[in-house]
């Protein structure tokens, strides 16, 4: 499996913000090695955030975001304690899950 | 003592050197002296050819041992004059007598890593214009590009011509951009 | 040259928003490295390095945890923030990478080549342990003020040393660390350049390495710093734990003494 994100959920105001840091190549496919071979492309294409198995975030996202991309966002709701769920699933279906509790 | 060979004159800066050493702090001229050879040995074994980079590159010539020495203190006059001769006799004119090329190549030249980054230099704005678009002025610009050294001892400037960084065409390219009436340097 | 983050809709990401017309480039540049302090990539180096740092590896199968970085086998918090110092198992100076060096060599029973065949890493298929290592060991560091021992003899010989170094005019171009760094106000093209022969200058720019370097998408340290330095001064290539390489991080790091360590930090 992919190397783990690093998250942070916690509560402000009525609401929660999520901070996230994935660790992927993030390859537009536009790259060329050191012999001209072009770099196939490697990126996410869909991120998803559930609270409490709520989907609060559905992202499409394409070769333009950057290598190990930082994603910050706040949903409406959420307490401390409640669980945050992150997946990601990139154009070769590798996956990666993680979950972190509200602080 | 310490003797100096500079283009084939020896010479003596002893003097020089004791009396500065008294101004330099805990460190006495021959202590400097030790720390600053251990350092160049150090580096030479600290180092791996790469690619066009040889070993070689560490070995200092003498503008480049005293630019060191005097890095942190005043350079004596007695000195700089010494260094700016040396660097003088090593300019060499292009055979055909043609100093000045093409500003546009010049350009592209000073702009790319290769070059000088004079972006920040507000010696070169309006080089040709303040001095006069004359011989003397595109011998000079000639000179300075192929050796800075030659006329301010110790310059940051590489010596593009000297150490051969630029081809004789490419020096000719930078002197167009310095002394050409319709270069962006002059407007 | 990596692409830069565009952030999709509905969320707050870098915000680098407004008026771009009126600000310069570089004020610009700035604020975006601002916004990213919060979502430094470092922080994933830094996870790795944790990790590894408490994991069996190895033939002799030990973690770092009987590593001595100075402050006694195991102890991470603020050694990073005292390094270059000297070690007299080992009888020389050493910084972070060189001391991790000699834990996977003498601890863990992994030979010199294999431990250095990734020193800078390159990818995901290609990563330096070093590089996790010392993102996470510096991490420790955080608010420390910096405190190397500069007056211990053989550090004092080091501080010497690098500082002979530091004003060593050479290579084709007749470059020093001082032509870049020994003047106020000096950039290459749109990057700053600290002018390290004074204080504020030395600590700014000492406290904020290892870094995550954007361009590069990889955790830089003080070694590939230097290499990198190097490089660009048309120099031959400085090799890795080298004297001159420890000279020249003890001059930077003792010049840096009294401020707080920041790292790892964030750049271009």
């Amino acid at each position: 499996m992919a190397d783990p994100m690093k998250i942070r959920a916690n509560v402000v105001g009525d609401s929660t913000e999520v901070k996230v840091l994935m660790n992927h190549e993030m390859e537009t496919g536009q790259r060329k090695d050191a012999q001209g071979k072009t770099i196939p492309a490697w990126f996410i294409q869909n991120v998803r955030v559930t609270h409490n198995d709520k989907v609060v975030l559905n992202a499409q996202w394409g070769p333009a975001v950057a290598k190990n991309p930082f994603l910050a966002f706040k949903f409406k709701g959420g307490a401390k304690g409640d669980k945050v769920k992150i997946t990601w699933v990139d154009n070769r279906n590798d996956t990666r899950t993680d979950e972190v509790t509200i602080a | 003592m310490r003797m100096t060979t500079i283009g084939g004159a020896v010479t003596t800066l002893l003097l020089a050197m004791g009396a500065l050493g008294a101004l330099h702090g805990c460190a006495t001229a021959p202590a400097d002296d030790a720390v600053a050879a251990r350092a160049a040995a150090s580096l030479k074994s600290s180092f791996a050819a790469r690619g066009q980079a040889g070993l070689q590159r560490l070995d200092q010539d003498e503008t480049q041992k005293l630019c060191s020495e005097y890095a942190n203190r005043p350079l004596p006059a007695s000195v700089a004059e010494k260094i700016q001769q040396a660097n003088l006799a090593t300019i060499r004119y292009p055979a055909d007598g043609k100093l000045v090329g093409d500003w546009k190549n010049g350009e592209k030249i000073a702009q790319s890593g290769q070059g000088f980054q004079f972006s920040d230099g507000p010696s070169l704005y309006r080089f040709g214009k303040l001095r006069g678009f004359t011989d003397e002025t595109r011998k000079y610009a000639w000179g300075k590009v192929y050796n800075a050294d030659a006329f301010s001892a110790c310059s940051n400037m590489p010596r593009f011509g000297h150490s051969a960084i630029l081809t004789e065409q490419q020096l000719r390219d930078v002197v167009a951009l310095l002394v050409d009436p319709g270069s962006p340097v002059n407007q | 040259m990596r692409k830069v983050a565009a952030i999709v809709i509905g969320i707050v990401a870098a915000a680098v928003g407004g008026a771009f017309a009126q600000s310069s480039t570089v004020d610009e540049i700035a604020k975006y490295r601002e916004a990213l302090q919060d979502g430094n990539p470092a922080e994933l180096w830094e996870a790795r390095g944790e990790e590894m740092w408490k994991t069996p590896r190895g033939p002799k199968h030990v973690s770092f945890a009987s590593c001595d970085l100075g402050l006694g086998p195991g102890v991470v918090k603020g050694a990073y923030a005292a390094l270059p110092r000297y070690f007299a198992d080992a009888n020389r100076v050493m910084d972070l990478e060189t001391r991790l060096l000699y834990c996977m060599v003498n601890q863990q029973g992994i030979s010199e080549a294999d431990a250095t065949k990734v020193k800078f890493g390159d990818g995901s298929a290609r990563r330096s342990d070093f590089e996790a290592l010392a993102a996470y060991v510096a991490s420790q560091s955080r608010g420390v003020a910096m405190n190397v021992r500069v007056d211990e003899p053989h550090v004092h010989d080091m501080y010497q040393l690098g500082e002979k170094m530091f004003f060593f005019r050479g290579g084709t171009h007749d470059f020093s660390c001082a032509t870049c760094h020994g003047e106020d106000g000096k950039r290459i093209r749109l990057q700053d350049l600290p002018n390290l022969t004074k204080t504020e200058g030395a600590q700014k720019a000492y406290t904020t390495w290892p870094a995550y370097r954007v361009s590069q998408g990889e955790l830089r340290t003080f070694q590939w710093r230097l290499n990198d330095c190097f490089r660009q001064q048309r120099f031959p290539e400085l090799v890795f734990g080298s004297e001159a390489s420890i000279a020249l991080t003890t001059y930077l790091a003792g010049r840096a003494n009294g401020a707080d360590y920041n790292g790892p930090a964030i750049k271009r």
